[in-house]
């Protein structure tokens, strides 16, 4: 996956240094597309690798992990508990950048609880779900989000209704919510870097179809569907604070959303105008689409300035982790007033 | 009969809700500041108002702080408990009882005094809510005139108690007046039990084990903690935040130089503690048996991808609603090994508040030494009632990060392996996300790794690591708390405990050493065991293993750890949800030993 031309980037770092090992996935599996999404994501926005922690639950997407950003420390959790680990990763360490790759299957049924939570509670975590309908690693079982009429390669049908993920997300206020393809590496990739950019969870669910368990007639998440139903809600462009790129677009054809660090995202026009700063049009759109049997995609509804966890936390600026024993560890007069207040009766300092 | 002086129970009767915790608290503290030795137990329902609850204060001028099987006063205050509290005063006991409750009737031997304790609230106010909270006082009044709790000592316990809330201190304050004026002029003490002031208790602190453990979280320098509501652990938790709250946050500012997040569920609770613990942080949470069960996954997790982490696990009787609120060390095995797959995990065993304090810090420093789980096995008894202590000492070492490779240590190493056994203790070196130097980036993940952390599935690369594991949990047994071990040569009869169980084999090898059987005692503090076990039990006859849980789960361990001595190995297992009594103790090792069984010390029915 190395860039032929060596460039390099704002952190002096080519392409090639954000590879990771070989992936080990079915050829053509959606998963390494946006695996190589993630890759030039990285480089274009030239991130740190030593600031990237890498996280990812169970299943075949949150082996991807492994096959991006080698010079990232990663974590490969349990079953559906990726949003758990994110959470004690990013308190402890706040200069952290977390990508967290996850499945439909890891997310949206046995993690469910999780992924509501660190939704509400906005840890900054890019949070990728690589959603297919099916269980990969386990042979091809529906997953929570396959649609009604989806069928398995046996003929099964689903008559389940659908967790939309990102419908979740937007009602519990997350901040960044995105649907994409992993066949339009033109619209994840600068919803990725703009997600980079978002201080606060960022949800990017990505269709991203299994070419074994889901890719025949019937599935509604094979290529054939998805390119089908995908319609895009705008053209994403992302221009990062660091680039001094003027962009000159037509007045009335673009939206531009600028970000906390100065990064702006210009979302493009296309059939008709979306607004991704309403949550009520957002979910409309959603709850329309379903009702059409179209895939929107794109940016679907974004809040930049939401407070992350550290600071409704208050936590300090240096990372829990780097703390010294002397920033920690109260004098010896705070111990010995405690221990008066106990032997005289007076409550402790804690709670009475 | 002539007076019995500093050395009976006081049961008190009630429903919870009523606000007797603060009467009950007031009593206690008061016979603590004369200087005696006291200690008490509160049986209460998982319920927040109406249902039954039993205050114990056990004074003991030899300083037994283990519960009695029997009290020897009662105070009834419940009408739903009353024949049921009644009918457990043996002969010559004392009942007090609020005149409004209908009791049985009582046998002549037994001391009954009826208070009117309704009539006594007139004077002092007329609204119904409060009446019902401050009724308790008036037995406050009325014990501390029967029993000879010096007025100034409830004075003071009273002004200490709620010194921040002026208008209920004068209002509790002419309560416990009325009970006390009431006492002096219409009761005629006939009953033999008296309170003297002792000087044993001076520099003493009382103290409940869960805010020991908070204490010790604090100094040891704790700074994310997660949680999930349960009782009996919620307590270590809040009382947790409150020193945090008040000693942890930049003053000017309001930063905090600590996270603590109630989580959505026990899982969520672990995995943020072994997220923070692998992104450097000390990192620890607190629970009870149920969320244990729910831990389970991630505990193995944490110990084959050797992440520290800090767990308390202050055990009830589960699951379910089961006996949320009574006592127990039934998670002994279950925390041992939890998890699937050959797992282990060091438990830290405290068996006093000062325990609770000391563990707190020490579990961090070996979490980290170790890289791996480790669990602190509290329970109900030691972590909700109160307890005397000498006051904790502030800790003079440092703390122990472990094996943390810093960028300077990386740049000196030609190469860098995460699971690598360098020094040949079975601890490998680590590094933190973050770190620059790229040869220090690894990728954690479950069993299946080598050396490298590369992913492996062959079967050598496998059994290295489990080989290695189980390594460093020798390594182990030479780092956790040793026992304390009491020898006594003339013994032949050894006696093992752990946890709260310590108190009730205090008094009960008193007891066996008055009944001709001297015994030698180790009190363990933690799994795996250190070389002391096997010494220790190779130098008695027998041996009992003291527990409180049905099926004997340390008497097993022990029998595994040392199968040539198991024949020696008896069990002696209490397991009523009731904090354990010397009493039964001592009466199974002398049906064992083919002793006769001593008639009964404390007379009176066993509740």
């Amino acid at each position: 996956m190395s860039d032929p031309t060596g460039a390099r980037n704002r952190a002096g770092l080519t392409r090639a240094d954000y590879d990771g090992a070989k992936t080990t996935l079915c050829p053509g599996c959606g998963h390494n597309a946006i695996t190589g999404g993630i890759i030039q994501a990285a480089f274009e926005a030239g991130l740190e690798p030593s600031k990237v922690a890498k996280l990812s639950g169970i299943g075949c997407s949150s082996k991807t992990p492994a096959y991006f950003l080698g010079r990232s420390h990663g974590f490969n959790a349990v079953h559906g508990r990726m949003p758990s680990i994110a959470t004690g990763v990013s308190v402890a360490n706040r200069e952290l950048l977390l990508i967290g790759v996850s499945g439909d299957g890891d997310t949206a049924s046995i993690g469910l609880g999780q992924f509501c939570h660190l939704v509400r509670r906005n840890v900054p975590v890019v949070y990728i779900v690589e959603n297919n309908g099916v269980y990969g690693l386990t042979k091809g079982q529906f997953s929570a989000t396959a649609d009604v009429g989806s069928t398995q390669k046996s003929g099964r049908v689903n008559e389940l209704m659908p967790v939309d993920l990102c419908a979740i997300a937007i009602e519990l206020g997350c901040g960044f919510v995105a649907r994409s393809f992993s066949g339009d590496q033109k619209q994840l990739r600068p919803l990725l870097k703009a997600a980079f950019a978002h201080r606060g969870t960022a949800v990017l669910d990505v269709i991203s179809p299994c070419v074994t368990f889901a890719d025949h007639e019937g599935s509604t998440r094979s290529y054939a569907a998805v390119k089908e139903h995908d319609a895009p809600l705008h053209e994403i462009d992302f221009v990062p604070y660091f680039e001094d790129t003027s962009v000159d677009y037509e007045p009335g054809t673009t939206r531009e959303v600028e970000m906390p660090d100065g990064s702006s995202i210009y979302l493009k026009k296309l059939a008709a105008d979306y607004d991704p700063t309403s949550r009520e049009h957002a979910l409309r759109a959603i709850h329309e689409a379903r009702a059409e049997r179209k895939l929107i995609t794109g940016l679907l509804y974004v809040e930049p300035d939401l407070p992350p966890f550290e600071q409704e936390l208050n936590l300090v600026e240096t990372p829990l982790a780097h703390l010294t024993l002397e920033q920690v560890r109260p004098p010896r007069r705070v111990l010995e007033e405690i221990m008066e207040e106990l032997r005289t009766g007076r409550a402790p300092g804690g709670v009475s | 009969m002539g007076p019995v002086i500093n050395d009976f129970s006081i049961q008190v009767a009630t429903v919870n809700g009523s606000g007797s915790q603060t009467a009950n608290g007031i009593l206690l503290r008061a016979i603590f500041q004369m200087g005696i030795p006291v200690s008490g137990k509160n049986l209460f329902p998982s319920n927040i108002a109406g249902l039954p609850t039993w205050f114990t204060i056990r004074v003991s001028r030899h300083g037994y702080l283990a519960r009695r099987s029997a009290s020897e006063i009662l105070v009834v205050m419940n009408p739903e408990t009353a024949a049921e509290d009644v009918a457990a005063i043996g002969p010559g006991g004392v009942i007090v009882v609020n005149d409004q409750i209908r009791t049985p009737p009582i046998p002549g031997d037994r001391f009954v005094y009826h208070v009117p304790m309704a009539k006594l609230l007139e004077p002092i106010t007329t609204d119904v809510r409060l009446r019902k909270l401050v009724i308790n006082m008036i037995y406050v009044g009325v014990l501390a005139e029967l029993l000879g709790i010096a007025e100034d000592e409830v004075e003071r316990a009273l002004d200490a108690q709620l010194a921040k809330k002026p208008i209920a201190l004068a209002l509790n304050h002419r309560a416990v007046r009325a009970g006390w004026e009431w006492a002096k002029s219409n009761l005629e003490k006939r009953d033999p039990f008296r309170l003297e002031r002792m000087d044993a208790t001076a520099r003493s602190i009382l103290i409940e084990g869960n805010t020991a453990a908070a204490l010790g979280a604090m100094f040891g320098g704790v700074t994310v903690v997660t949680w999930y509501p349960i009782t009996p652990s919620s307590s270590l938790i809040e009382s947790l935040g409150g020193f945090l709250e008040q000693h942890r946050r930049d003053p000017r500012t309001g930063e905090a130089s600590y996270a603590m997040i109630q989580a959505e569920d026990e899982i969520s609770g672990i995995g943020m503690v072994l997220g923070a613990g692998w992104a450097g942080a000390r990192a620890m949470t607190s629970t009870s048996g149920p969320g244990i069960s729910l831990m389970a996954e991630f505990a193995g997790y944490g110990y084959f991808a050797e992440i520290p982490a800090v767990i308390w696990d202050v055990q009830r009787i589960g699951p379910s609603t089961g006996l949320p609120t009574r006592t127990s060390q039934g998670d002994l095995a279950f925390v041992h090994g939890l998890s699937h797959g050959d797992t282990k995990h060091p438990v830290l065993l405290p068996a006093s508040v000062a325990d609770c304090y000391a563990f707190a810090m020490k579990a961090f420093d070996l979490a980290e030494r170790l890289q791996t789980p480790v669990f602190v096995l509290s329970d109900l008894d030691l972590g909700m009632n109160v307890w005397m202590s000498e006051p904790f000492a502030y800790p003079e070492e440092p703390w122990d990060r472990g094996k943390v490779l810093g960028e300077e240590e990386l740049a000196k190493l030609r190469k860098f392996e995460r699971y690598r056994d360098v020094d040949g203790d079975g601890i490998p070196y680590r590094t933190l996300p973050g770190t620059k130097d790229a040869k220090g980036v690894y990728f954690t993940r479950g069993s299946g790794h080598d050396e490298a952390a590369r992913y492996t599935e062959r079967p050598a690369d496998y059994v290295a690591t489990m080989d290695r594991l189980a390594r460093k949990l020798e390594t182990a047994r030479t780092l956790v708390p040793p026992p304390a071990i009491e020898q006594d040569e003339s013994a032949e009869v050894g006696l093992i405990a752990f946890g709260s169980t310590r108190w009730a084999m205090i008094e009960a090898r008193d007891q066996l050493r008055a009944a001709g059987i001297p015994t030698g005692y180790l009190l363990l503090k933690a799994l795996p065991f250190t070389a002391h076990l096997a010494a220790f039990v190779g130098r008695h006859r027998r041996v009992y293993v003291v527990e409180q849980n049905r099926d004997g789960q340390m008497a097993d361990l022990v029998r595994r750890e040392l199968p040539g001595e198991a024949a020696k190995i008896r069990s002696i297992t209490h397991y009523t949800g009731l904090p354990v009594d010397a009493r039964s103790v001592t009466d199974a090792v002398l049906a064992m030993e083919g002793a006769p069984a001593q008639p009964p010390l404390a007379q009176g029915a066993a509740r």
